[in-house]
């Protein structure tokens, strides 16, 4: 058990505040809103997505369904796509978040990334599903090709958002 | 470390149940807006406290586009002030023909006793985003409701026509292209007049004629007006030009796939034209007045 041994997420930090968590989550927002086109949009990961999972693994009992229903209608309305596509997709990421915190919490920063990756996959996957049962046409591999972005930027993400929870240095002890 | 409260902490429904009570709201209305088209309000209500955000995000590239729009050097201007000048002289003559042409036109009309021609016209728009959806070909431009846009406008540019506004929001719509899967536009053979209608693939950059007879009259080349049928487009308005034509008698109808004339995804500018024209009443006792080919998809 190699990657089971105590890990950085398992350091006592100070309690997250929720204006950060808002914060965070509006940040997210903006990046999805950006008006990328091409490339650069085929590669953008759902920022909305990966930041809602990690609060959810992060903080499972701070954030929840309510945050997760309302920023996917949110993303529905900005994506001109069908109304409560992305709420379901988020609403069952966040279930997955939840549920398997406490095992994704136990391993390191970069092992988690192979936890993250099928989760985003599956919030993919949900969108897929229900456009193909809308009528909609298979768009290509390249459709998934943010979740794995998504994915890779695990790792920087969590070294970022738990910067603010880290206790100050003590000036006694130093 | 979070742990499990005793039983006896309240802590609501499980999270199952949470997800399944999640799950149920977003299946209904999904079901409400894709199959009954019932909750526009919702989505209005959602785009206006969308719209701060967008305008923010918009922000970067705004900014960049001014900085290098400001940093343009003295020959570019200078060059492409001549390819307009040139351009404008090149078009006078074609455009005082045009006037004469215009009035004998209406002469002819007149004589005919045929119906005048709608005055169209146009409001400029941004295109603020294309719509990140891969399933679908949106874009969503800066004119709304406030501005007078309506649901059903076409939307063209200089060349073409780039497609039809399918939603509209306070401050700004949503333009469905032709190229999109769901999106038909009638059109005209401008060689030979033959109807047809066109229909968006979801590949941008390819639309294809459906339900042409194997033997119809159409040739690679051959440019495609809309024919104004559908009471949506004004009538020849180009749209396409037609790129192959593939006939199998294996199959009913011939596969012609041709490509958009008006710069459907590469544009930052479009016109919304708005067309006031006065349908003839139907005639009265007919069982079903012949329906026109709405290409209009969602309110």
């Amino acid at each position: 058990m190699i990657y089971a041994r105590p890990t950085p997420s398992q350091e006592i930090l100070l309690p997250v505040k929720p204006a950060f968590m808002v914060a965070t989550l509006l940040a997210a927002l903006l990046m999805n809103l950006l008006p990328l086109s091409g490339w650069w949009l085929a590669a953008r990961p759902d920022f909305v997505a990966l930041i809602l999972l990690f609060w959810c693994i992060e903080q499972p009992r701070r954030i929840g369904f309510v945050a997760a229903w309302l920023l996917g209608l949110l993303m529905d309305v900005a994506d001109a796509s069908l109304l409560g596509q992305h709420a379901l997709a988020y609403s069952i990421l966040a279930y997955a978040g939840i549920v398997l915190h406490r095992r994704v919490q136990r391993f390191s920063v970069t092992p988690q990334v192979l936890h993250v990756i099928p989760l985003l996959l599956l919030n993919d996957a949900i969108v897929l599903v229900m456009r193909l049962l809308a009528g909609g046409d298979f768009p290509g591999y390249p459709y998934f090709a943010g979740s794995i972005v998504g994915g890779v930027l695990w790792p920087v993400l969590a070294i970022v958002l738990k910067l603010p929870q880290r206790p100050k240095p003590d000036p006694d002890h130093a | 470390m979070e742990h499990q409260p005793p039983p006896f902490f309240k802590t609501g429904p499980t999270p199952l149940a949470r997800l399944l009570i999640c799950s149920v709201l977003s299946l209904l209305v999904l079901i409400a807006d894709a199959r009954f088209n019932l909750l526009p309000v919702l989505r209005q209500v959602v785009s206006v406290v969308l719209y701060p955000l967008q305008r923010i995000a918009a922000a970067p590239a705004g900014l960049a586009q001014r900085a290098g729009e400001f940093f343009v050097t003295h020959a570019s201007l200078r060059g492409e002030n001549a390819r307009l000048v040139h351009e404008r002289n090149e078009r006078a003559a074609a455009l005082q023909q045009l006037q004469a042409l215009q009035a004998e036109n209406a002469q002819l009309r007149e004589l005919l006793a045929a119906r005048q021609r709608v005055a169209v016209k146009s409001q400029l728009a941004e295109v603020a985003y294309s719509a990140r959806d891969p399933f679908s070909r949106r874009i969503v431009v800066d004119r709304g409701s406030q501005h007078g846009v309506q649901s059903g406008q076409p939307v063209i540019d200089h060349t073409g026509v780039v497609g039809q506004v399918t939603r509209v929001y306070p401050w700004v719509a949503e333009v469905t292209l032709i190229t999109d899967k769901d999106h038909l536009v009638p059109v005209l053979n401008l060689r030979n007049g033959l109807r047809a209608v066109l229909a968006g693939t979801g590949n941008d950059g390819t639309l294809e004629l459906r339900f042409v007879p194997l033997n119809a009259d159409f040739q690679n080349g051959d440019r495609l007006v809309t024919s104004g049928i559908d009471d949506v487009y004004p009538r020849g308005l180009p749209v396409a030009e037609v790129m192959n034509v593939e006939r199998n008698a294996a199959f009913l109808f011939a596969r012609i796939t041709c490509k958009p004339l008006g710069g459907v995804n590469r544009n930052a500018h479009v016109l919304i034209v708005s067309t006031e024209r006065q349908l003839p009443a139907p005639p009265p006792e007919e069982q079903k007045p012949v329906q026109p080919k709405r290409s209009r998809k969602g309110g």
